[in-house]
């Protein structure tokens, strides 16, 4: 190492100072200073834009800081390119994996490194080498699968073995767990904790706070391009952290009066539904929603829960049992959501990018989607742009859209941003039911704060909602009842005061059931045949 | 149909799908690496008038080779330029070369030589033509085999030879060394080798360089191989053609050969069947016959042969997003 002085404790691993960056006119980051020390867990928090990707990627060679200097084991170095960062034994495993999806896992680690000009000598190798490294670590994958065969939180281990397989000792992790299960957030946590072990540094950038603090040894907190505060992760608490990432105090729990449900505004009977290769996805399913009530349905993702929420939207045909709209039997062979709108039933997707918005339209274009044919927004088939940006704009008050510009690209909001746009539109209409699914995936806590805080406001006002989650925090933190959907079925109805661990239990399908549950006790209940095709719907949790 | 004219149909299929078989590999090095090439008639025709040009003035074959290659490969640096640097849209940038190879390859011959955009009709060592090995006599004596072997194997062109070799050779670039393995990744997912610390521009690059050198060798063939010289527009919609094979065969080298080979007979037959007398059919029209080969490629491509999945990052332009 470079540095022989004598130093008391080792050089960190690494060391920017004075790191900026703008893109045209937007400062991503503004004179950043950060240590990180060898063989820690280091954490990087902040809202989506303050900055924490851009700095990584400055570190690992995709983008070059404008001014500044970074030091790696205690030695100035500049990082002009990737393979620079993976020369100096810096690997990063990117939101996004960067895994070629037709190859097999051996190819993709081998990708970059391949040792010679012909395959057949580095395969041997590589092969043999990647069994050492899993059983160093224990991250043990087929070699031979292909990737896109594996599940997403098998796909992240080949992304850190990759990083392992060039010889990372800085492993930097970008939004690690927002496509894993819980189980499998806690199982990368042990792999973490166990590189840290073997000496490796860990950078972890998230914007969930619990997994901050779960895991990581030091805490840095971003806000809007600059580093504002650095501290040991023991010394702090969630709510400093959440204070300090918005800048204001931030409720975290959801303040809501207790519920007074009114009359059954939405009911679903014996609802089955397959999907495109005739396995049903939903099988038997009865719930009633009351005005002023929010049902949450929990769940592992994949078991049923967006198939019965497209179902109830009309975006799927229900294959049999029946919906009813205050209290009106809803014919899903002549509605399509349009009508259904119209009818009072609004639906915020779950995937805003697939299907709640159109990406490349201005705002002003988004905020009408659905409703364009609204005699408000135009006349006969020509739309009248100004009544429409004038809408635009009310609204963008109204739920504190940023930046408040009517014109932007709806690309280029963030995340929490495009949610609001999506809500402000579905809300405003006054529905008597709201179908809402994930409604804060990938948000950040601020704007999260200030969705739940709608939801809880639409309820009071005598809606009834639905809604659809992952996060079971958010679920209990917002539902006035809980339904646990597994495999297609409602395996269990609980009420806000559950516990997480009863709730997972359901949600892993292993507590008792309540066996066919139907949400609310249905004396007219029938039973029909189950599925003919077997259920292929499986957890995506932890393996051996 | 007897033994000898059957021959006679698979030899000439054999001749007439060695330039769909080039430019279909040649569309293969780019497409697998993400660049779409709709522009392979395009430099198949500017390769054919370089090739006829070339070798009329030099009366040298082997420099005609060189020069059609050579301006196959600047067309396809054009190519390139547009969709890797400029980023530009691939399927316009290709239908633009098209236009300029048709336009110009006319003008160009007028203007040089003065016999309606043709090139002058080449002598025959001006040509590569095939030429039978001494041994080829005895072997055709040989019952059965004899034949088959004189007729089918020997005697080709060496750029027919060329044509075939390439496609054991491509699969092995493509499935046994490093630059196939990079160049298959960056047609799928480009930030996956940006991120390996390769450069997806270079790989990019260099992938349209051998496409533009394979159409090279494909226009070269069609103007001094099988014509004395070269004439207008005498590619004739080889490139779509062969760009078709290259989606039937789902871009993997061998099913390309099978698909050109495919396409090459039904040109052979069709030449052959021309005035023919069809059992039940009766005399089928020639303009049918000739038809044939597009007829079935719109039927297969429509719906016999499942999805074909292009390359994921085919004809999108790779930036490094934020």
């Amino acid at each position: 190492m470079a540095d022989t002085a004598a130093k008391p404790s080792a050089p960190p691993a690494i060391r920017l100072s004075g790191i900026s960056k703008s893109f045209g006119s937007v400062r991503a980051n503004r004179d950043i200073d950060l240590t990180v020390r060898k063989a820690s867990i280091h954490g990087i928090v902040g809202e989506n834009g303050a900055g924490k990707s851009t700095l990584m990627s400055i570190l690992y060679g995709f983008y070059q800081a404008d001014s500044g200097t970074i030091e790696v084991g205690g030695d100035k170095v500049s990082i002009p390119h990737s393979q620079a960062a993976i020369d100096l034994g810096i690997g990063m495993v990117h939101q996004h994996f960067m895994l070629v999806h037709n190859f097999t896992v051996l190819e993709n680690i081998m990708l970059g490194a391949e040792g010679a000009a012909l395959l057949s000598g580095g395969i041997a190798r590589a092969r043999a080498e990647l069994k050492q490294i899993e059983k160093d670590y224990q991250l043990e994958v087929d070699p031979d699968a292909l990737i896109e065969d594996l599940p997403v939180g098998l796909q992240q281990r080949v992304e850190i073995l990759k990083a392992l397989y060039r010889g990372a000792d800085i492993l930097i992790l970008d939004e690690p767990t927002g496509v894993l299960t819980p189980a499998e957030a806690d199982h990368l946590f042990r792999i973490l904790q166990r590189l840290r072990e073997e000496g490796k540094t860990v950078i972890l950038i998230t914007h969930k706070l619990r997994e901050i603090m779960a895991v990581t040894d030091m805490v840095s907190v971003m806000r809007q391009g600059q580093i504002v505060d650095t501290v040991p992760t023991a010394q702090t608490s969630v709510e400093a952290i959440a204070e300090k990432m918005v800048g204001r105090r931030v409720l975290l729990r959801v303040d809501k009066k207790p519920s007074k449900p009114g009359p059954v505004k939405l009911s679903v009977r014996d609802l089955t539904v397959v999907d495109s290769r005739n396995v049903p996805m939903v099988k038997n399913v009865g719930l009633d929603i009351r005005a002023g009530e929010i049902v949450g349905i929990a769940g592992v993702a994949g078991n049923g829960q967006s198939h019965l929420i497209e179902t109830i939207a009309g975006i799927r045909q229900p294959t049999l049992g029946s919906v009813e709209l205050n209290g009106e039997k809803l014919d899903y062979k002549t509605l399509d959501p349009a009508s259904l709108r119209d009818e009072g039933l609004a639906h915020v997707p779950e995937d805003r990018h697939h299907m709640g918005l159109v990406l490349p339209f201005e705002e002003n274009e988004n905020a009408i989607l659905g409703y364009h044919n609204n005699p408000a927004f135009g006349n006969g088939p020509f739309l009248s742009i100004s009544a429409i940006r004038d809408h635009a704009r009310e609204r963008i008050e109204q739920y504190d859209i940023r930046p408040p510009d009517c014109r932007l690209k709806t690309a280029n909001f963030s995340g929490g941003n495009q949610q609001k746009i999506v809500l402000a539109r579905e809300m405003e209409r006054d529905p008597d039911v709201l179908l809402i699914g994930q409604p804060t995936r990938g948000v950040d806590v601020g704007a999260i704060e200030f969705i739940h805080r709608r939801i809880v406001e639409m309820r009071d006002a005598g809606k009834a909602i639905l809604l659809v989650s992952v996060e079971l925090d958010e679920i209990r933190a917002l539902s006035d009842r809980i339904l646990v959907m597994f495999d297609g079925k409602i395996v269990g109805e609980r009420g806000a005061e559950a516990t997480e661990g009863e709730l997972g239990l359901l949600m892993a399908g292993i507590a008792q059931s309540d066996s066919e549950v139907h949400a609310v006790p249905d004396p007219a209940m029938v039973d029909i045949a189950p599925g003919q095709a077997p259920a292929e719907t499986q957890i995506p949790g932890e393996r051996p | 149909m007897d033994f000898n004219s059957t021959l006679l149909i698979l030899d000439s299929t054999l001749r007439l799908s060695t330039p769909l078989l080039l430019a279909a590999l040649a569309g293969l090095y780019s497409e697998r690496a993400g660049i779409f090439d709709i522009g392979l008639e395009g430099k198949m025709l500017a390769a054919a008038f370089a090739a006829g040009a070339g070798a009329s003035v030099t009366g040298s074959a082997y420099a005609g080779l060189l020069l059609g290659v050579l301006v196959s490969i600047i067309f396809g640096l054009v190519h390139g330029f547009a969709s890797i640097t400029a980023r530009g849209n691939q399927i316009v940038s290709g239908v633009a070369l098209n236009f300029v190879a048709a336009g110009a390859t006319v003008l160009l011959g007028q203007a040089w030589f003065g016999q309606g955009g043709r090139t002058p009709q080449l002598s025959t060592d001006q040509r590569f033509l095939g030429s039978e090995p001494g041994f080829a006599a005895e072997l055709r004596d040989i019952p059965i085999l004899g034949p088959i072997f004189s007729e089918l194997v020997l005697g080709h062109s060496l750029l027919v030879y060329i044509a075939f070799i390439m496609v054991p050779l491509t699969w092995w670039i493509l499935f046994r060394t490093r630059f196939g393995l990079r160049l298959r990744a960056v047609g799928e997912n480009p930030a996956a080798v940006d991120t390996a610390g390769i450069s997806v521009t270079a790989l990019r690059y260099e992938a349209v360089i051998i496409c533009g050198a394979l159409c090279g060798v494909a226009g070269t063939y069609l103007a001094i191989s099988q014509s004395g010289g070269f004439n207008n527009n005498m590619t004739a919609g080889k490139g779509y053609i062969a760009l078709a094979a290259l989606i039937f065969a789902k871009w993997k080298p061998v099913p390309v050969m099978f698909a050109c080979l495919l396409f090459g007979f039904l040109d052979a037959s069709a030449i052959r069947l021309q005035g023919a007398e069809l059992p039940l059919i009766g005399r089928v029209p020639v303009q049918f016959i000739q038809a044939l080969p597009y007829i079935l490629t719109v039927v297969l491509l429509a719906g016999f042969i499942g999805r074909a999945e292009p390359p994921r990052a085919g004809g999108v332009p790779y930036t490094k997003e934020r």
